[in-house]
Parts: structure tokens; C-alpha cells; sequence
């Protein structure tokens, strides 16, 4: 039996993004994209759920991030995930890669015991891979990053193959280990229907909230108490749920900020046009001599 | 803050022995800084039997290295690595603190910044030190962390203006190296190791690396093929140039990923960066993440079927036509000059 948790991200489709998305303080005004499951995220899903197939066990996913991101929390919960936990507060905005490894290691403690910690390398929107390192150091684990294979798992070890610069290394780690996973390293397996069709009506705390609005509390506790007992219920930790620093926690406690951001620009340079004859070749080749580039 | 608080440290990865080129090249662009803050550079060099590589660090412009010399640490590892980094930040709070963006860099710098609660940018490609004026509050000649960000539409700068170690990865090619006439200093701090249990959590049973043959970032002349070359049979012709021109093949990312080309010989953002004398990039659009790496490169000419190709801005020779038609014709002219 081994319980693994998986740190999945819901980021912004980064393939077209312009100035107009960015704010003022050069943070990403993610509203205003498209959201997507960070691909690395969902190998690394199922890699957690392989050795649950195999060795039994629980999988649970996590997410930091706004409400919205519960759309990739029921995501998990249709690939096979068990549970997924939805991290929000407004104090978590805007936090950098430390402030984000303070809060999911703290989530990490309150969830349980656990074998195994997945998670992607790295996500598209800010491609640092530094979240599952930084986890791993403030939980004090060993971990393995840019992993490619799981290759054996014991009751107390895990044998994996790991990229390095220039080759492959297979490493041999006591759990509890956090492993960060490539994007080659498996294929997520597909949606199960039929855990589509039980799960598309998982709602976070703060979306039955929404559904309650302008009624009584009374009434949110009354649909958490249903969610829950049908199994739809994503749970929702707030930072005074997790009882930490709120100064470590989103902006505050975020060392690095964005002091400026510039959008690329074509540098507008005019360059000189070569006929496409045998002349032409002959100049260029020529020019290129002269200035000692060839030659 | 104690007397050495004002450091640039540079750590120098190494596999049996031999260094990391972007350990070099940080350390040239690490005296630089140290020059302006008015500080020392210092390399933290870790191993077995790594003394004499601690000592090479001299005659890039470190003024001190620290030396954790230990059979155990002959390899890479993750926990001992980090420990020793960790405590040795701690104890001496160094203002800067760089590693190479590679995957050791990016393995080990985060759980040292997790530790020591430093800002930590991923992948830089410049730095610069400047007086900053944040949020209202002066800051004295704090690190420009400038990195590349959302798929490379966008250029960021980041700062860490509150936390005392300013802690950066850096991609690999993008700095210069530059070897002085002699070295800086020399004064070599050894620090002792001293194994612990975590350190061995963790066990190497196999490791299989092979140094790569390619050497893109050395070559003066460059022939870089895209995914307008169309077919393996017709990226042949990016070889041909090549070879005549005693070149290095490229290719841009659309390029590998159509198998016209290996991925060690990928140039741009998520390949290597290059700037040789000579740059030809055919059939290739110009996409922002191809271009950051090679506009630095010193001549560029650019061969494209489409007159539009954002290639052509950056380009200094651009010559509109088919591979198929222009690099045959390029090559006849060449060899006859050379007769």
C-alpha cells in the first residue's frame, strides 16, 4: 500500500499571450487566458495512479490556486484520482515559487501520511521547476527530479530512471520521495466515463457558496454535509484552515518580484537583399570574405 | 550582517572533475558584478579530488574558493549537495548567489533557496546589478534578474529586494567566458564534510553519460536548417553547406521535432545558445524562441521561400528563394572563389 500525492497546476495557455494580459504590477492577469491542466502535472497523475494499480493505496491530488482551478481538480477525479484538495485563499495571490512550496508543504502535513509526492517538472507559465525542489526541501525528503521511469517499488523503496545532463541515471530513494516527472515519462491514461459521469458534479466549498448565495449559511453546510456524503465534494483549505505564517503565504511572502516586463519587439532591422542568381552569391561571398567572416 | 555579506558566490558543477562549461561562464559575469558592487567573487566548488578545479577557478576572476573535497561526493547528489549548501549560506549569507540552468543547477538551487528562504529566478539569460527604486523604498545596487517569460513573448526582470542571498540560475552559452592572463587570487578555504544518514537516502546504482560530440557554442559557422526544409532528404542540403563551409549543422525546434535533427543540436530557447562568426538559418520562420538563440550571433543570413518571414528582421543578408535552388547555388560560388 502506498498513498501518493500529486501537485497539479492549472496555468495559462502560454502559446499566445500579449501585453494586454499582463497587470500593472507585471503579474499575469490569468482571467483574462485560457486555463489549462499543466500537461507535466497529468504524467505525473499517472505515474500515481500506476502504483496504485499496482500496490494499492490512495491518490490524492492538490491544487494552489484561485476557484477556478477546481475545473483540473475534477479532472483527477475523472482520471482516477480519489480525493483532490482545492488550496485557495486571496492571501495565497500572487505568490512566487517559495511562498507556493510554504503553503503546499504546510497543505502536505494536514492531508496524512504519504509514500510518494509527484508532481511535473515544471509548468508552462513560468517553466522555473523549482516548486517540487522546494516542497521537498521544506518537508525535508529526498527527492528525484526530471524523472522518466519508475522502475521498481518496494515497501520502503523506489527505483527510478532520471535524465542528467548528457544521459540517464537510475537512483534508488527511501520514501517518502518526491518524484518530478517529464512529459514523455508516461501517457496520461484518458478520462473514465463512467468516473466522468459520477464526478461532473464535484463541487469546491467555494462553488457551493456561489450555489447558496443570497441564502442562509445554514444552507452551504447543509450542501457541504450532501456533497460530501454522495463523494462530491472537493475540500477546500483556506490559510486558516492550514494555521500558518500568513506572512510566508502570496505576495508577502514572496522574495522575488517583477520590477519590469517588456514585451519582445522585432529589432526592425533592414537586411540586405541577395539576388537568388549566381551574381548575387558571388557578392555576398565576397562581402563575407571582406569582413573576415569566411575564410 | 557580518563583514562578508556582500559576496557573489558562483557554484561550479563538475562531473569527475571536469567543469561545467556554464560554471565558467558565470564566473566571468560574475567578476563583472563584482566589480561594481565592489565585492569579492567567490566559487564553491564540491567533489572528489576537485582541488585543482577549485584552483582553475582563479583564472576566471574568483578571488576565493570554497572547497568540500570528499570521496562521497564524487557524483552529484541531491542531499548531501544541498545540506552542504545549505549551511554554508547560512553561516556566511552571501548577497548573490549563481548556479547554471542545467539540471543539476535546477535540481540543487531551489531546496538551497527553499532552506535559506532566498529569492530564487529560474533561467536567466542577463544580469545586471543597479540602484533600484521599489514600491518607494531605494535599494542599493540589487541583482537584475532579466529572464524570458511566458513562452518568450515576454522579457521579465526580476528582484529580490528583501531577502539577504539573491540566489539565480542561469542558462547555459549565454554569458561569455573570459580566461585572465593569471589568476585573480588565489586562496582556497577547505571545508570539511562530514557525512550524515539523510546524506544517503538516496543511492546511484547506475549512471550513463556521454560527453556530447557536438559543439555548437565553440563553431565560428553555423548552418541551421528549419521545418521548412520539408523532408530529411532535403535538410541533406543544410549538411552539404555545411561541410563545405566547415561548419556545425543546427537546427530550430520545428526542425527536431520533424526528426530532421537531433535535439543536441537544437538552437534557441530551448536548445543551446550560440553566437558564432556566421549564422545561416534557412527554412527556418524565425520564431522569438529560435531567435533568442542566435541574434547574437556577429553576421546572419537567412534563407526563406517567404518574403514576410519574421527571420529577416534580425537577419543582415536575406536572400528570398528555395533552399533547393539557393544553397546549391551558394556552394558552386564558393568553391570557385576557392580555386
Amino acid at each position: 500500500m502506498h498513498n501518493s500525492i500529486v501537485l497539479v497546476k492549472q496555468v495559462p495557455d502560454t502559446s499566445n499571450i500579449s501585453g494586454k494580459v499582463m497587470k500593472d504590477d507585471g503579474t499575469v492577469n490569468r482571467s483574462k487566458l485560457s486555463a489549462i491542466f499543466n500537461f507535466e502535472d497529468k504524467v505525473a497523475l499517472e505515474f500515481a495512479l500506476q502504483i496504485k494499480d499496482e500496490c494499492g493505496g490512495k491518490v490524492t491530488a492538490v491544487t494552489m490556486g484561485p476557484p477556478r482551478a477546481s475545473d483540473i481538480l475534477r479532472e483527477c477525479l475523472y482520471m482516477g484520482a480519489d480525493e483532490a484538495f482545492l488550496i485557495t485563499d486571496r492571501k495565497f495571490a500572487g505568490a512566487d515559487t517559495l511562498a507556493t512550496s510554504y503553503v503546499l508543504a504546510e497543505a502536505i502535513k494536514k492531508i496524512g501520511s504519504y509514500s510518494f509526492i509527484f508532481a511535473g517538472r515544471q509548468a508552462i507559465d513560468g517553466d522555473t521547476a523549482q516548486v517540487g525542489p522546494q516542497t521537498a526541501e521544506k518537508l525535508n525528503i529526498p527527492q528525484i527530479t526530471y524523472a522518466e521511469e519508475i522502475i521498481g517499488v518496494s515497501d520502503d523503496r523506489v527505483k527510478v530512471k532520471k535524465k542528467i545532463d548528457g544521459g540517464f541515471e537510475i537512483l534508488e530513494s527511501r520514501l517518502p520521495v518526491m518524484i518530478t516527472v517529464l512529459k514523455d515519462a508516461a501517457q496520461p491514461r484518458p478520462f473514465s466515463a463512467k468516473r466522468v459521469m459520477a464526478y461532473k458534479g464535484a463541487k469546491s466549498l467555494l462553488e457551493l457558496e456561489k450555489m447558496a448565495e443570497g441564502n442562509s449559511l445554514l444552507y452551504v453546510d447543509k450542501l457541504v454535509y450532501e456533497y460530501k456524503n454522495r463523494s462530491l465534494f472537493i475540500p477546500t483549505l483556506t490559510a486558516e484552515d492550514l494555521q500558518i505564517d500568513f506572512a510566508r503565504c502570496g505576495v508577502k511572502g514572496s522574495p522575488t518580484k517583477v520590477y519590469a516586463i517588456e514585451s519582445v519587439v522585432l529589432s526592425g532591422n533592414d537586411p540586405e537583399r541577395i539576388e537568388n542568381s549566381r551574381q548575387g552569391m558571388n557578392s555576398l561571398i565576397d562581402k563575407l570574405l571582406e569582413d573576415r567572416i569566411l575564410g | 550582517m557580518d563583514e562578508f555579506s556582500n559576496d557573489i558566490w558562483v557554484f561550479i558543477e563538475q562531473h569527475g572533475g571536469k567543469p561545467a562549461d556554464v560554471s565558467f561562464e558565470l564566473l566571468s559575469k560574475g567578476r563583472k558584478l563584482a566589480d561594481t558592487m565592489k565585492c569579492a567573487l567567490k566559487s564553491v566548488v564540491i567533489g572528489d579530488d576537485v582541488k585543482s578545479l577549485a584552483i582553475e577557478t582563479f583564472r576566471y576572476g574568483a578571488d576565493e574558493s570554497y572547497v568540500i573535497d570528499h570521496h562521497d561526493l564524487h557524483h552529484y547528489a541531491t542531499l548531501p549537495y544541498s545540506r552542504i549548501l545549505n549551511e554554508l549560506v547560512d553561516e556566511h549569507k552571501p548577497r548573490v548567489f549563481l548556479f547554471g540552468a542545467t539540471i543539476v543547477g535546477r535540481d540543487l538551487a531551489p531546496r538551497v533557496a527553499s532552506h535559506t528562504r532566498s529569492g530564487l529566478t529560474a533561467d536567466c539569460t542577463d544580469l545586471q546589478i543597479s540602484n533600484v527604486t521599489y514600491l518607494g523604498t531605494e535599494f542599493k545596487d540589487l541583482l537584475l534578474q532579466i529572464r524570458p517569460a511566458f513562452g518568450g513573448n515576454i522579457v521579465a526582470t526580476i528582484i529580490a529586494p528583501d531577502t539577504q542571498t539573491q540566489m539565480a540560475t542561469v542558462r547555459e552559452g549565454v554569458m561569455e567566458m573570459h580566461p585572465l592572463p593569471l589568476p585573480h587570487a588565489v586562496k582556497l578555504v577547505e571545508i570539511p564534510y562530514i557525512p550524515a544518514e539523510f546524506d544517503q537516502l538516496i543511492t546511484i546504482i547506475e549512471q550513463h553519460r556521454q560527453e556530447s560530440k557536438v559543439n555548437l557554442k565553440g563553431a565560428p559557422i553555423i548552418v541551421a536548417g528549419g521545418y521548412g526544409m520539408q523532408t530529411k532528404e532535403k535538410f541533406k542540403l543544410i549538411q552539404d553547406l555545411a561541410h563545405t563551409l566547415g561548419g556545425e549543422v543546427a537546427g530550430s525546434r520545428a526542425a527536431v521535432d520533424a526528426g530532421f535533427i537531433l535535439h543536441e543540436r537544437q538552437v534557441g530557447q530551448t536548445g543551446v545558445t550560440v553566437r558564432p562568426k556566421l549564422y545561416f538559418a534557412i527554412g527556418i520562420s524565425g520564431a522569438i524562441q529560435h531567435r533568442a538563440g542566435m541574434q547574437e550571433a556577429k553576421k546572419i543570413i537567412a534563407i526563406n521561400t517567404d518574403p514576410e518571414a519574421p527571420i529577416f528582421d534580425i537577419a543582415h543578408y536575406s536572400i528570398v528563394g528555395d533552399a533547393a535552388d539557393v544553397i546549391p547555388k551558394f556552394i558552386d560560388a564558393y568553391k570557385s572563389k576557392l580555386k
